[in-house]
């Protein structure tokens, strides 16, 4: 038996909130981070798929047809996007991120097909180029905002909010700001960047609607327009999307990672991914709108599995920030020395807003950022969505589909209570779906 | 001179003559209210819109000299690059709002949060602007010849206020500062390139005190440790 009363541990005040506490002591200002919730939360892993049976006919596994193909924004784009896996890159700024790394993302994305985004801080050359779909956000601080790279995009986001932080605005720490990021942005060199949470020039969805009238006026009504929200209530705010003239909803969850977030922001604020699909497709599908206007989830997909339990609850794609940057070569164990020296970790390593990272992704120094060969990662990032479609693609064969959207909710089973109730599936081995009256 | 006529037109129809432009002068009757009238415009064209129109008029303007011969709604002018859009009447929210260049002129009062977060734009405005202008303003100059709201220029970075009448109150990290001989200058080019008829001699200027662009995080173990 082992145990020791003298070093009984506390939950309450484990060694985490202690470490906290002696921080906020030392500094008097709330912890900044990268990376997103690192507290366990209901996720897809509390799902299973149930597979072929009796009154089920599978498909091959490898060979036999299951499409991956998604188009995004027909409903009023004479130009939507066409994917070829329903995985797409979520927006990350160049700021946040380095230009090597933006690369890298687009040279991934294009050789796998699908599309890239931009993010808090405007369009480059670079990006552009090396992307052969490219996403540009529109977001409150409109950072680097003008009509030619609104013109040159291939669709427009406009941002409401983040997984990691509903209500929050974008931050960029001082180390960051070098002098290209400054002046994309108009600010001063050096000065903590904390940008808009709220958009200058309209509030609500009525003045969202017009909004996406002059975007579409600008851009000759060719691009789809997509609303990005972070999750917190997807209900509402996805109808208000539709109503205001989205093509294509966004939803990320609150496992969705970020640059640079207070601590208490990302753990503490909006709903987990998992629980907010099911409650956006009903929203879709009470307005007649499912898969008519796009639902694309965020926030924690890791894995071909998360990708064909969000399309099995009723997504078109997902977006990936996080595992793309893992790809890429985030927290790679090879430099955990390096990540050590900075004290913390391979595998721990969450921030992103210092500046320093030691793999070259998440940084402004030109030594540092010089590390990522963007070829090489985005042979990597390639490589890692072609697993994530071909598992998918897997699962979903394994319950019979000739295409991934035919998978459905039907198809899976919850192995927690409460993911049963958030996901609207029954707890396996039984038929109860918790608050469901039906 | 071209007449384009809202009342029989769409607004597609308008917007696309306008926008493919590349010369010219264009007048267009009938607004009644248009949202993204002469938005994306990208050429020295000339636009003279007779009546009022709705939101972002002359949105994410370059190079075009567009004028309002009445009211302009919420967002006049958003995102301007260059160029000049000017209303005879008042403004809604958000006048000039995060303008990159040009110039926005407004001969009536601006409403609320006239200049937010512009970034380059030069904006005169012939009345008073109503509160929260000025919100996290970047860059570019904005000049009231009337008062200004409360809240005047919170959280401002290097954007220049220049303000004739009274301030109701200064939003966070907005000081009022000395008014120099460049100052002067620069506020009688551009109050004659409004054709406002002003003395920069009766400006306050205001700005940022920077005390807001840096977290200041303490060090206590340091500073132990150093003892
Ligand atoms: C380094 C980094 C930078 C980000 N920058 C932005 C941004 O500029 N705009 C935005 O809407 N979301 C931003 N996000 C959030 C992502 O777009 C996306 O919502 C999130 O990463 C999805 O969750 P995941 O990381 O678990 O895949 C950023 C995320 C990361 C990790």
């Amino acid at each position: 038996m082992t145990g020791d009363w003298g070093l009984r541990p506390s939950h309450t005040f484990s060694q985490d909130v202690l470490a906290e506490i002696r921080r906020a002591a030392n500094t008097g200002v709330y912890s900044i981070r990268g990376f997103g919730a690192k507290r366990q939360l209901p996720n897809f892993d509390d799902l299973v798929f149930l597979g072929a049976s009796m009154s089920r006919y599978p498909l091959e596994g490898y060979r036999e047809a299951c499409g991956t193909d998604v188009v995004l924004g027909a409903r009023h784009a004479s130009e939507p996007i066409q994917i070829d896996i329903p995985v797409t890159i979520a927006g990350m700024s160049f700021g946040s991120l380095s230009a090597n790394a933006k690369e890298a993302l687009g040279r991934g994305a294009s050789a796998a097909g699908t599309s890239t985004t931009t993010g808090d801080g405007g369009m480059t050359d670079e990006e552009r180029s090396h992307s052969t779909k490219l996403v540009y956000q529109y977001l409150p601080s409109r950072y680097g905002m003008n009509p030619d790279d609104l013109r040159r995009a291939d669709a427009i986001e406009v941002v409401v909010g983040q997984g990691a932080k509903p209500g929050g605005g974008g931050m960029l720490m001082g180390q960051k700001i070098s002098a290209r990021v400054a002046s994309m942005r108009n600010l001063p060199e050096g000065i903590d960047q904390r940008s808009a949470c709220r958009h200058p020039d309209w509030t609500g969805p009525d003045d969202l609607e017009i909004k996406i009238q002059e975007l579409r006026e600008i851009t000759g009504w060719r691009k789809p327009i997509y609303v990005k929200i972070g999750a917190a209530r997807p209900y509402y705010d996805t109808a208000l999307a539709v109503k205001a003239g989205a093509d294509v909803v966004v939803v990320d969850g609150m496992q969705g990672g970020t640059a640079a977030t207070q601590d208490v922001f990302i753990e503490h604020v909006g709903i987990p991914t998992l629980a907010a699909v099911p409650e956006a497709v009903r929203a879709l599908k009470e307005l007649a709108m499912h898969r008519t206007v796009q639902l694309v989830v965020a926030g924690g997909i890791r894995s071909g599995a998360d990708v064909a339990k969000a399309l099995a609850l009723g997504a078109d794609a997902v977006s990936i920030g996080t595992a793309a940057l893992v790809a890429i070569g985030d927290n790679d164990p090879e430099l955990d020395a390096e990540y050590r020296a900075l004290g913390s970790a391979a595998g721990y390593w969450d921030q992103y807003q210092a500046g320093n990272d030691p793999a070259g992704i998440t940084t402004q120094d030109p030594d540092l950022a010089g590390r990522l060969d963007p070829v090489l990662a985005g042979r990597r990032l390639a490589n890692y969505l072609k697993v994530l479609t071909l598992e998918a693609q897997t699962l979903a064969r394994a319950c019979g589909k000739s295409h991934i959207h035919n998978l459905e909710p039907h198809d899976m089973a919850a192995l927690t209570v409460e993911a049963a109730a958030m996901a609207g599936v029954p707890l396996a081995g039984t038929s109860w779906v918790p608050g469901r009256r039906d | 001179m071209k007449v384009l006529d809202l009342g029989t037109s769409s607004l597609r129809e308008v917007n696309s003559v306008l926008q493919t432009a590349t010369t010219g002068e264009f007048v267009v009757s009938n607004p009644q209210g248009a949202h993204a009238l002469g938005c994306g415009l990208d050429a020295p064209v000339t636009l003279r819109v007779e009546g009022p129109v709705g939101y972002y008029c002359g949105g994410m303007n370059q190079q075009a000299n567009v004028l309002v011969d009445g009211n302009a709604g919420t967002g006049l002018a958003e995102n301007i690059m260059s160029g000049t859009v000017t209303v005879t009447g008042n403004a809604g929210q958000s006048a000039g709002a995060t303008g990159h260049g040009g110039l926005v002129v407004v001969q009536g009062n601006a409403s609320a949060r006239c200049g937010i977060s512009m970034k380059g734009v030069d904006i005169v405005v012939g009345g008073d602007v109503g509160h929260m202008s000025a919100f996290m303003a970047q860059a570019g100059a904005l000049i009231v010849l009337g008062d200004a709201g409360a809240d005047l220029g919170d959280s401002i970075y290097e954007a220049q206020l220049f303000v004739r009448g009274s301030t109701t109150s200064l939003g966070a990290d907005c000081v009022e500062k000395e008014v120099r001989p460049e100052h002067l200058d620069f506020l009688a080019v551009r109050l004659a390139d409004a054709e406002m008829d002003a003395n920069p001699a009766d400006f306050s200027r205001y700005g940022s005190a920077r005390m807001l662009y840096n977290f200041h995080p303490d060090d206590v173990n340091a500073v132990e440790a150093a003892r």
